[in-house]
């Protein structure tokens, strides 16, 4: 088996995750450990051939065998996405291929840090499998994740973040659309001041991964550089107009 | 921004379809851009998915740096950059 070769995965579990977002359990005969913040594509055939195929990221850890989980935003209109919320169910095959990506990846051990993680809407998919993969291996350098999601409902993962959110984890939420009574989070869309904020204590060289819809991943980039952050140690990832 | 600067994705997005080409997964590998010397990762390209093919620009200068096309005898493309393989 190789990263290349597509294999026909089960899913054995489906798990809402928010009203538009559900994670999705692959078993795969052909597992391949992957790296976190890596992805595989996913392609459905339809009777008369026809085929459509997207990228999704692994949101589990690497340590974990035999299977993945992936987290799927419901998009109005999405051909992929719409499926396998509304007519996918357990013990339903798709065709996969993976693990892929050598760029957008971090390594608890080898790495390095401190980790700064910016992400919007499903962008935190791959940085939860960061998050996990450190919490399975022990390991303790810092992270900082700041997350935008448009409602208090919309946060993906709400509760494993702040279970997560200990031990050198500090998690940074920030709502636009509107926030709950009492919200002592952020509550606007990403900008120059609050990325200042959440990356000051790490320095210029913070190890930094941003992902999320195109929008937003471009301007925390470009924030980033101009609070004086190394432009070579930022890596990004576009997900396309997916999300916040 | 150019129209349509949404759907953009970048080079994270196409690391199959370079090891289909190329054999290695290369969005870790470091391109040159021909036209203006910007050196960097594969996955920084802008990436336009256009069906059935796709067009990885430099986003310094916006020039060409690979194109890959399925055409039904396979994958075709047309590489600009340089790259180095890691
Ligand atoms: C490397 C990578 C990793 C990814 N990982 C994930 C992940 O972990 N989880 C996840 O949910 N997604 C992820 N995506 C996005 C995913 O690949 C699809 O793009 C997404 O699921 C939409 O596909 P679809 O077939 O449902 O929609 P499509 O049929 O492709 O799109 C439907 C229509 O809606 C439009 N559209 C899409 N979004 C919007 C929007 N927000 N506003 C307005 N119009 C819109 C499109 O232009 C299109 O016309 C990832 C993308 C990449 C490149
Ligand atoms: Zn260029």
């Amino acid at each position: 088996m190789n990263t290349l070769q597509w294999q026909i995965a089960t899913i054995t579990k489906i798990t809402p995750e928010t009203a538009k977002v559900k994670s999705f359990t692959l078993s795969l005969p052909g597992w391949i450990k992957h790296r976190a913040g890596q992805h595989y594509d996913l392609r459905l055939t339809a009777p008369d051939g026809y085929r459509a195929q997207r990228s999704y990221s692994i949101a589990s850890a690497p340590e974990r065998t035999g299977e993945i989980d992936l987290t799927i935003e419901r998009v109005e209109d999405g051909e992929v996405s719409t499926f396998l919320h509304q007519v996918v169910v357990p013990g339903d095959r798709v065709e996969v291929r993976g693990p892929i990506g050598g760029y957008f990846v971090w390594d608890a051990t080898t790495s390095g840090g401190p980790v700064l993680l910016v992400a919007g809407g499903s962008g935190v998919v791959p940085m939860m499998s960061m998050l996990r993969h450190r919490a399975a291996v022990g390991a303790k350098v810092p992270v900082r994740l700041l997350y935008s999601s448009r409602t208090y409902d919309d946060v993906i993962y709400r509760e494993e973040l702040a279970s997560l959110a200990t031990g050198g984890v500090e998690i940074f939420h920030t709502l636009t659309r509107s926030q709950p009574a009492g919200w002592t989070g952020y509550a606007r869309r990403i900008d120059d001041t609050m990325l200042a904020e959440v990356s000051r204590p790490f320095g210029a060289s913070a190890l930094t991964f941003i992902c999320g819809p195109t929008p937003l991943v471009e301007s925390a980039a470009t924030s980033l550089e101009r609070a004086s952050l190394r432009a070579d140690r930022i890596k990004t990832e576009r997900f396309g107009p997916t999300g916040t | 921004m150019r129209a349509n600067e949404e759907l953009t994705l970048d080079g994270n997005a196409v690391g199959g379809l370079l090891d289909e080409v190329f054999g290695a997964d290369l969005t870790a590998a470091v391109g040159t851009c021909p036209d203006c010397g910007r050196r960097d990762a594969l996955a920084t390209l802008r990436a336009y998915t256009y069906a059935p093919g796709v067009v990885l620009r430099c986003p310094g200068c916006d020039g060409v740096q690979l194109v890959i096309v399925r055409t039904p005898r396979g994958l075709r493309h047309q590489l600009r950059s340089v790259i180095e393989r890691r």
